[in-house]
């Protein structure tokens, strides 16, 4: 391949080459890993939907569960640069009595400029801090009506009940980029437990796994997943509720790992070091959490990757059809609701943005569970 | 073989008796029933009700019996063929299933022929000319696919085709074709209420498949024989067609198991947006409506059809592979 006049990648390639038995594999996976120039590009848009989630109600400008009846499907705001810098015009609602739509027009000579870090609603950062300050935020000027009603930025328009949809969406966050995640964790915490004790105890534990793992497989997944949310109490705190969701994810993922994960472990029992462990005397203790599990856990961490993007979209069919995250709390799903009915996302296609939003997501969770996949073998 | 298939048959019936269990389990599991709802509705149309009406309504559904009395009643009416009658609208639980499931199942048949049609060439091509162009394409869209979710896609799909052209809405006919007997006119009809249900399954299946198709496909083509075979100077459609190919179907062949019964239930949340009526929204409603009796035997009926088809899929195998059969 190279060429006397390209000495140099030559060189480079097989001082490359050279180190491969020197380094340690993880970064050998590290090395393999950004070479897959699109899983990395992906791995990136997730760390910036996560810290965006850290930092949303820093972001949102408004709480999310704020009606404004004088705001009901609001266009998203028009940005003009005016004299104090960006800005919006004051808008007035109309209704119109043929359509029955409402609607809105802009009176351009009240202007509401943005600003930067304004005062709002009160929250936690993190969870801890409290704070009021909001990365921006609409400055009321003073020629406007006083009687008129708060007009509000509205980034990515409105929703029904008037509810900023760009603050919904940065609160649905909380919820849509956790709750797979979790779920998943569950699953492979229990899936990688049952795997590896069916496998490497065998006999009849292992029968009796198995058999309980044919039957929890022998329900179809969504059904049950269905089956399982309605029977979920509907009345309990969103954060119950949350939880209870993530179990359900869980308790239904683990067996198609579980059964990965004997199958490799099976393998592994009867291999050389395992012996030579035995044989110096250590316990099944030892050689589970020394030799078994460290030696799966590249496999886990691929089929979880994969799973945490099925888990997502999971949840958010789950609140799409009224079966998991309920109101007062939002999530993606949720908001995908309010955009099901076609007259809906037809006359208001802005309520398509979270569509947009969650395929970016789980786009990238794919990307990445495939650049990891590749990365976890470095050696091929 | 006939050994094989008994055994097989016998695991399957002890496993639906076991799921039938503890799927009515689940079903019944939330507070109330749609007694409740049904007492309601009487109550607001005919006021006052006295208590002993309420009772007799509850003795004669049975809402009050102990849990494998209730389960009992079911499973050995059904065992019976007789599906009870739905709570909710009084009628025959049996003539509202097959309706419905006649329809599911021909639209995700549908949906599953066209899948293989499409995923095996394109997953064969993708594999034999890796890193090509076209293969990066072919690459990005199976990612789209397998990333976007099935009711998202008909969502979109709604949208673009109402905003494009007169797509109807709802319904599987047009109302003057609902009484008529079928005829070109009335199957044309039908599928201009259907493709996109046809057309999303499809492609959220394709997507997964034609990626495992491809990766099978360059293992084997790595391999001796296949060397072997082009060495000894056979076409090189022969080699991978014949050699190749039929080597790394597998696991498209084990697919038939899972995907028809994801592909009859998955359409809940299509058939959900698009409002068809077909046989997942029929399980979400008797779900939300506490219909216990109709959400069982939904229940227990996917799982059946999951069990048979990973039998069937397994019967294939062993027709597609002589190694299995020898097993």
């Amino acid at each position: 391949m190279a060429t006397i006049a390209q000495p140099l990648p030559l060189e480079k390639k097989a001082k490359k080459i050279e180190d491969v038995g020197q380094l340690p594999q993880w970064k050998l996976m590290v090395r393999r890993f950004r070479k897959s120039k699109l899983s990395v590009f992906a791995l990136y848009v997730l760390i910036f939907f996560y810290v965006v989630m850290f930092l949303s109600d820093f972001l949102a400008p408004y709480p999310h569960d704020v009606l404004d009846t004088n705001a009901a499907f609001s266009a998203p705001s028009q940005i003009v640069a005016g004299p104090q810098g960006l800005g919006i015009y004051g808008v007035k609602q109309e209704l119109n009595q043929e359509l029955f739509k409402w609607e809105y027009t802009t009176d351009p000579s009240v202007f509401y400029p943005i600003k930067l870090f304004v005062q709002g609603f009160p929250y936690r950062l993190f969870g801890i801090i409290p704070m009021d300050v909001h990365l921006f935020g609409l400055e009321t000027p003073p020629n406007a009506d006083p009687a008129a009603p708060t007009q509000r930025l509205f980034l990515w328009g409105a929703d029904r009940e008037g509810r900023d949809l760009f603050s919904r969406v940065m609160k649905g966050s909380q919820i849509s980029l956790t709750l797979g995640f979790i779920g998943v964790l569950i699953a492979v915490v229990i899936g990688t437990l049952v795997g590896t004790s069916s496998g490497y105890f065998g006999g009849r534990l292992d029968n009796l796994i198995q058999r309980l793992v044919e039957l929890v497989q022998s329900f179809p997944d969504l059904p049950l997943f269905l089956a399982l949310a309605a029977a979920l109490p509907p009345n309990v705190p969103v954060i119950q509720r949350f939880l209870l969701i993530t179990l359900v994810i869980g308790l239904i993922r683990w067996t198609g790992l579980s059964r990965e994960v004997r199958g490799k472990v099976l393998a592994f029992r009867g291999s050389d070091y395992t012996n030579a462990a035995k044989a110096a005397g250590a316990s099944d203790w030892h050689i589970i959490t020394k030799h078994m599990v460290p030696n799966v856990m590249s496999h886990v961490i691929v089929v979880a990757m994969l799973a945490i993007p099925a888990a997502i979209a999971t949840e958010t069919a789950l609140s799409f059809l009224g079966l998991g995250i309920l109101p007062p709390a939002v999530s993606w799903g949720l908001l995908l609701r309010d955009a099901s009915t076609i007259q809906a996302a037809v006359t208001y296609p802005w309520l398509l943005i979270p569509v947009g939003i969650l395929l970016v997501v789980v786009l990238a969770f794919n990307l990445l569970g495939d650049g990891v996949r590749d990365a976890v073998d470095p050696y091929a | 073989m006939v050994n094989y298939i008994a055994r097989r048959l016998v695991n399957m019936f002890v496993l639906l008796a076991l799921v039938s269990v503890i799927g009515f389990w689940i079903i019944q599991l939330p507070p109330g029933s749609i007694l409740d709802v049904r007492i309601r509705q009487l109550q607001a149309q005919g006021g006052n009700m006295q208590q002993s009406q309420i009772d007799a309504l509850r003795a004669r559904y049975g809402v009050d019996d102990p849990f494998f009395v209730q389960y009992w009643k079911w499973i050995s009416r059904t065992l019976q063929g007789d599906f009870g009658t739905s709570f909710e609208t009084d009628q025959a639980v049996g003539d509202r299933i097959w309706n419905r499931l006649g329809i599911s199942i021909a639209l995700s048949v549908l949906a599953l022929l066209i899948t293989y049609v499409i995923s095996i060439p394109i997953g064969v091509y993708s594999a034999t000319h890796r890193y090509t162009v076209p293969d990066y394409v072919i690459t990005f869209f199976q990612f789209l696919g397998i990333s976007i979710p099935a009711f998202l896609l008909a969502l979109l799909l709604l949208v673009g085709a109402t905003q494009l052209w007169d797509q109807p809405i709802g319904g599987l006919f047009s109302p003057e074709y609902i009484d008529a007997p079928w005829s070109l006119a009335k199957l044309i009809d039908f599928f201009k209420h259907t493709w996109i249900i046809v057309v999303v399954l499809a492609v959220t299946s394709t997507a997964g498949l034609t990626r495992v198709m491809r990766g099978n496909l360059l293992d084997v083509l790595n391999s001796q024989y296949v060397q072997t075979a082009r060495s000894k100077g056979l076409k090189e459609n022969t080699v991978i067609w014949k050699h190749a190919v039929r080597n790394s179907i597998h696991p498209l062949v084990m697919g038939i198991g899972v995907l028809l019964p994801a592909l009859i239930a998955g359409d809940a949340l299509i058939a959900t947006i698009l409002s068809l009526p077909t046989i997942g929204p029929m399980y979400l409603d008797a779900l939300r409506n506490q219909d216990i009796y109709l959400a069982g035997t939904l229940l227990v009926m996917f799982s059946a059809l999951l069990l048979i088809g990973n039998l069937i899929a397994d019967l294939v195998l062993a027709w597609v592979d002589p190694r299995v059969r020898l097993e």
